[in-house]
């Protein structure tokens, strides 16, 4: 009996485990096609004001409906994923390169630079990311790159500790011994050796920190501390569409706020099948 | 356990010292400028005279290890400078405040535990089944779902759809006293919101120790002795399974922060981290400076506090750390 249920219970996760994944890798392709093909495709102005259309409920013209001073929500919307999935992408890659680079360093050089590089990571850990990056683009506000630069800078750490903690797991293992015994030199060990066998990790980290990046964006941007008005992204269009929703107009906030969480559950599930190839020891429950 | 609360104390310090001097060296790297800050609009007109005598009055001509110094030394005698945009000392500014944040939080808090534990217990009892799934796809689509966006849905649906409850602040806008009554009132969405916004994580982990507990041998002999399945369930399974959740509540801290800081702005919450919105926006160094120390200062509380109750609750830990 209770081998049966074993068996029927690991059946189901299966077929659902496919079925999640397929739906999150149709709904990344379908996402990358809208911000890569739409806006050179469609040659529509986003910003085009229709003042008497404004504030339409969505309808089959106007899927999203539209905002207060009649621009396409869908338009916008499709723009405004653009900018936070850029702006998300570029900060996580940013991260995951101080983070490898800091992580492999503290762990090869090993002694007094781990110890001290660890600590000042400790440390920065213990303030709340969301504060930090609040704290950071309020001092070098306005534009495009001190919002990168504070959501880069707040994420890194993790990574740092992964790839550490990889390198020195590696370190151990007798290639690198082999390699070092044959007379290869410490930078060589490094980069030919070690930073190619950490990066599925540092990967998986870069991936899964894409949303989390965009997260970090949007709420700035809600604060009105993020992206300036005219490159209006996720956050921003919940930001604006606050006055409208005070009026009873839920369209505007909803739909942006949607178009943030699809993307996350997609890409946590894909990468969460990703853990489970490199590492399929670990269920991945806890993905985000 | 005093040695341990003693060491990491001690620990503490260093943090501190160093996530101070980073918020200086960060302000020192950036075009902010104090004086500036400091006149404001009279610093367009003002001869540069003027503005070199306010520049050494405030000690900004000063090197940023002697600037970082004298606000250190200042800080331990409790003098945190003045707020700009609050227009009192940062002092004032946080006393008046804190209760107010502490009050949503531990509202918040209790939503979540509450909420968390009983949707935990039901969907351990049949993982796999219908309300589990149900429940565990809800809960990862609201941990991707950012707090303020749910606060807004939330205002729209409660505040303005149905009408039940006020859409934000303390207090009606026509009165000009503050009673338990107005506001419990005005707590209760803001305070549902950041619990919900929470809910995920003290919800999967709660499903995740009943689940397996539930495979234990106590709960094995609990079920031959013929324990009623209530009893096993509540008695048994909940209570080794909850243990790690509540004791790693302490270190939900960051978490509640952020969420705290969308959620108050949302809600015109006048708490701390409201205010630490309103300090990046005109760019208060000061009252910003303060308050990123004092959430540093409570993530390591909160981190100190799951570690000692860890050791209580589970004596093979013990208290080395």
């Amino acid at each position: 009996m209770a081998e049966l249920t074993w068996i029927s219970r690991g059946r189901t996760r299966r077929s659902t485990r496919t079925v999640r994944l397929t739906a999150s890798a149709v709904v990344v392709v379908a996402v990358a096609l809208a911000v890569l093909i739409v806006p050179p495709l469609v040659q529509l102005d986003e910003q085009a004001v229709d003042l008497a259309n404004k504030l339409q409920p969505p309808s089959p013209a106007h899927p999203f409906g539209t905002d207060d001073v009649g621009r396409d929500l869908l338009l916008r919307c499709v723009y405004g994923l653009r900018i936070s999935l850029l702006v998300g992408l570029v900060a996580a890659l940013v991260a995951t390169v101080i983070g490898t680079a800091v992580g492999a360093a503290a762990a090869a050089f090993g002694g007094w630079t781990d110890r001290v590089v660890m600590r000042i990571v400790d440390a920065f850990s213990s303030v709340p990311h969301l504060l930090l990056g609040i704290f950071i683009v309020a001092m070098f506000r306005p534009g495009v790159w001190p919002v990168i630069v504070s959501v880069a800078l707040t994420h890194w750490l993790s990574t740092a500790r992964i790839v550490r903690s990889e390198v020195l797991s590696l370190r151990a293992r007798p290639f690198v011994d082999a390699a070092i015994s044959g007379g290869a030199s410490r930078r060589r060990v490094i980069v030919r050796h070690l930073l190619p066998a950490v990066l599925p990790q540092a990967g998986l980290a870069a991936v899964l920190m894409v949303p989390h990046a965009m997260w970090h964006e949007s709420a700035l941007s809600f604060l009105g501390l993020g992206l300036p008005s005219h490159q209006a992204s996720l956050g921003n269009l919940v930001q604006t569409a606050r006055s409208s929703l005070l009026a009873g107009d839920w369209w505007p906030t909803l739909f942006p706020g949607l178009l943030l969480i699809v993307p996350t559950l997609a890409i946590a599930g894909l990468a969460g099948a990703w853990r489970e190839r490199i590492n399929p020891r670990r269920r991945s429950e806890l993905m985000l | 356990m005093a040695r341990m609360t003693g060491r990491r104390a001690l620990f503490a310090v260093p943090v501190l010292l160093t996530v101070t001097f980073a918020v200086f060296a960060v302000a020192a790297a950036s075009p902010f400028d104090p004086v500036k800050a400091y006149a404001g609009t009279a610093g367009l007109t003002a001869s540069q005279d003027t503005l070199d005598q306010l520049r050494a009055n405030l000690g900004a001509d000063q090197p940023l290890v002697a600037r970082w110094w004298n606000w250190l030394t200042a800080a331990l005698g409790g003098d945190l400078g003045d707020s700009s945009v609050m227009r009192q000392p940062v002092a004032d500014v946080i006393g008046e405040r804190i209760g107010w944040s502490a009050l949503l939080a531990a509202t918040a808090f209790l939503v979540a535990i509450l909420l968390g534990t009983a949707l935990g217990v039901l969907a351990a009892r049949r993982q796999g089944g219908l309300l589990d799934r149900c429940v565990s796809s809800a809960a990862y689509t609201l941990e991707a779902a950012p707090a303020f966006w749910l606060g807004l849905l939330a205002i729209w649906f409660f505040a303005l759809k149905l009408g039940v409850l006020p859409a934000g602040g303390l207090t009606d806008t026509a009165s000009d006293t503050v009673t338990a009554g107005q506001v419990a009132s005005h707590l209760v969405l803001p305070a549902l919101v950041l619990g919900v916004s929470q809910l995920p994580w003290f919800f999967l982990y709660v499903r995740q120790g009943v689940a397996d507990a539930l495979d234990e041998d106590p709960v094995r002999g609990a079920r031959a002795r013929g324990l009623s399945e209530r009893t096993v369930l509540l008695g048994h399974a909940l209570r080794s399974g909850m243990l790690p959740m509540l004791t790693l509540v302490g270190s939900r801290v960051p978490e509640l922060i952020t969420g705290a800081l969308l959620v108050e702005t949302v809600f015109s919450w006048p708490g701390i981290a409201a205010a630490t919105v309103q300090a990046a926006t005109s760019v208060d160094f000061p009252l910003l400076a303060a308050l990123t120390v004092l959430a540093t200062a409570a993530v390591l509380a909160g981190n100190l506090l799951s570690d000692l109750l860890y050791g209580l609750a589970d004596p093979r830990v013990g208290f080395d750390g």
